[in-house]
């Protein structure tokens, strides 16, 4: 073999072995989901194919008694609220800062600005104090308000898109006699799509996926989301993998699909996420 | 098109402030106009800015300067009385061994996002060039950062669980052990740091393989023609193109290592010398009631992570972040 070759073999053996590492831990979950008490109890070990690979009986389990059906209610509820409120209230900051001059403007911007780098899990402690005392904790408005109030990054991928925006479409409508408000509907809303799709995309993912937020503000158990569901299997199933198995592929299942479905929006969505 | 959007204003007096909502960029002087006209027109941005800045002031800036505020106080979280006991707190973190012991935990979530980088990185570089099945493996290396963290926790409790998936696999090679994978402080430790690699890798991942994307090709195509091979490419014309966003990955891990909470909290429960910073912070607040304790606890870290930020844009100027 040439050297290239060889090096070529290589390049392939190290994804296909990372292939590997990611897929193992999820398979054999999937795997041990469709087991029996009695596999998982005395089978030969995690890697051996259940007898009847049809067997849901776990996952009807999971999803009744673990409550699945309230925590995927729940969190559809939060997931749509917030996301929307995050696209509305993203949308009117970056119009508000890009299209109007007003004193104290670079103020505003710096207070965006520096909460960007706080961490919100430093702040968490104070945080539930202010929850508290507006009466939130304990229902789902304090998720909904921690999510819609601190999204920072929403606000810097709206930004960029509205500065985007030629501002003659601006000037045209108000020659028409359009006031400020039906421009930010009729024109920089819809103008924005592309920007709204990536805020639903990594809005909605980062919601589905909040253990801390949930845990702390939305202790009751019919108030539980899919993460904190989950969570609770630790208790009564402690030692049931099949049926802990079968809650973790339940909440898994919906990202698959959605990230198939929309791969190439979700990587693009995360590029922008993340570097603003 | 904006003819369809005709509407005819409702107030005579909304259509003055026009003049004045004109971009920043190319504002003329405002012509002069009514009183009413530009009362309203000072409040236009402001009726946008309303629930925003509401809800920016309650959630962020309401809690830092309380929780400046709790942290000189012994305060429980429920009594109506606070006690100022000047810088005590502080003082009880940075002296006693096992609150300061936290930050040692950290240290395995640093040394995985050195792993992790470099991992990225390499898995960044050789998927942008041509291969096979490219969409495949972006797609499965990336997916592990969009799963939900409790249900990765429990994947990885029985990953790591007696004759669970890792003994399984290891004993496919013949090698037998019965070593309890979270049983010991540093097994427990290294274990979740490495989950912690397997969750975020293809958050890194996807970054740089965005970055490396971006380099205009003809670079690579010249770099060639002058007999450079991969190293090289990669050495002067790859690193150097995406330096921006390994330095803000830099920053996000080491902030990501401080702030570890979701995967040791619902995989140990902080047991076996697991317990993080968050973890800890957790604790005191809502289990031990110290209030106090727990917001001095969070200032530091607050402070550390803006402190490596500072050093982060004094090394590298950003110049993305162009609000103005």
């Amino acid at each position: 073999m040439t050297r290239r070759a060889v090096a070529r073999t290589l390049v392939y053996l190290s994804l296909i072995a990372a292939t590997l590492i990611v897929l193992l831990p999820l398979g054999v979950v999937l795997l041990t989901s469709l087991k029996t008490e009695n596999e998982t109890a005395n089978g030969g070990g995690a890697l051996t194919l259940p007898h009847d690979p049809l067997n849901f009986h776990n996952y009807v389990t999971a999803f009744q008694d673990g409550g699945m059906l309230t925590a995927f209610g729940n969190t559809a509820f939060i997931l749509v609220v917030s996301v929307g409120g995050t696209v509305l209230i993203g949308s009117m900051t970056a119009y508000a800062i890009d299209r109007f001059t007003f004193r104290f403007r670079k103020l505003v911007i710096a207070l965006f600005l520096v909460a960007a780098l706080v961490p919100g899990v430093t702040t968490q402690v104070a945080t539930f104090q202010i929850v508290h005392s507006l009466g939130m904790f304990d229902t789902r408005w304090a998720p909904i308000a921690l999510y819609m109030g601190t999204d920072i990054v929403s606000i810097y991928i709206f930004l960029q898109f509205v500065r985007s925006i030629p501002i003659s479409l601006d000037e045209a409508a108000r020659l028409d006699g359009a006031n400020a408000f039906t421009i930010y509907r009729k024109i920089i809303f819809p103008l924005l799509k592309p920007a709204i799709a990536t805020v639903v995309i990594v809005k909605g993912i980062a919601v589905y996926n909040d253990f801390y937020i949930p845990f702390l503000y939305m202790p009751s158990q019919d108030l539980g989301v899919i993460s904190t569901s989950l969570f609770r299997f630790k208790g009564p199933y402690a030692a049931h993998w099949e049926t802990i198995s079968a809650g973790a592929v339940l909440v898994i299942l919906p990202t698959l699909i959605v990230f198939l479905a929309l791969q190439k929006y979700i990587y693009n969505g995360f590029m922008r996420g993340a570097t603003r | 098109m904006t003819h369809a959007h005709t509407h005819t204003p409702t107030h005579g007096t909304e259509k003055a402030p026009f003049e004045a909502t004109a971009p920043a960029s190319k504002r003329a002087a405002p012509a002069p106009a009514p009183r009413r006209a530009r009362t309203w027109r000072l409040l236009t941005p402001w009726l946008f800015l309303l629930a925003p800045l509401a809800l920016l002031i309650t959630f962020t800036y309401a809690p830092i300067a309380n929780m400046v505020a709790y942290s000189f106080t012994d305060w429980d979280g429920v009594s109506p009385e606070l006690h100022y006991t000047g810088a005590e707190n502080y003082t009880e973190i940075f002296t006693r061994e096992d609150l300061f012991q936290v930050f040692w935990v950290s240290g395995y979530y640093l040394a995985a996002s050195v792993i992790q980088i470099v991992a990225a990185l390499y898995f960044a570089t050789i998927l942008s060039f041509n291969i096979r099945f490219r969409n495949f493996f972006k797609g499965v290396l990336f997916f592990p950062s969009l799963v939900n963290g409790v249900a990765i926790g429990f994947v990885f409790l029985y990953f790591f669980q007696d004759r669970g998936t890792l003994d399984t696999v290891l004993g496919l090679f013949g090698y037998h052990t019965d070593h309890a994978w979270l049983g010991t402080p540093t097994s427990a430790n290294v274990s979740l740091a490495g989950v912690s690699i397997w969750r975020y890798l293809g958050m890194n991942f996807v970054l740089f393989l965005g970055a490396i994307q971006s380099i205009p090709g003809e670079l690579y195509e010249a770099a060639e023609l002058d007999g450079a091979g991969r190293w090289h490419q990669f050495r002067y014309i790859i690193l150097p193109g995406i330096k921006p966003v390994l330095t803000l990955t830099v920053i996000l891990s080491v902030s990501g290592s401080l702030s570890a909470f979701e995967i040791p909290y619902i995989m140990t429960g902080g047991a076996t010398g697991t317990e993080t910073f968050v973890i800890q912070t957790v604790k005191l607040a809502f289990q031990f009631n110290k209030t106090g304790l727990a917001s001095a606890a969070a200032v530091v870290l607050l402070l550390i992570i803006l402190l490596v930020t500072w050093v982060q844009r004094r090394l590298v100027p950003d110049d993305r972040v162009d609000l103005v």
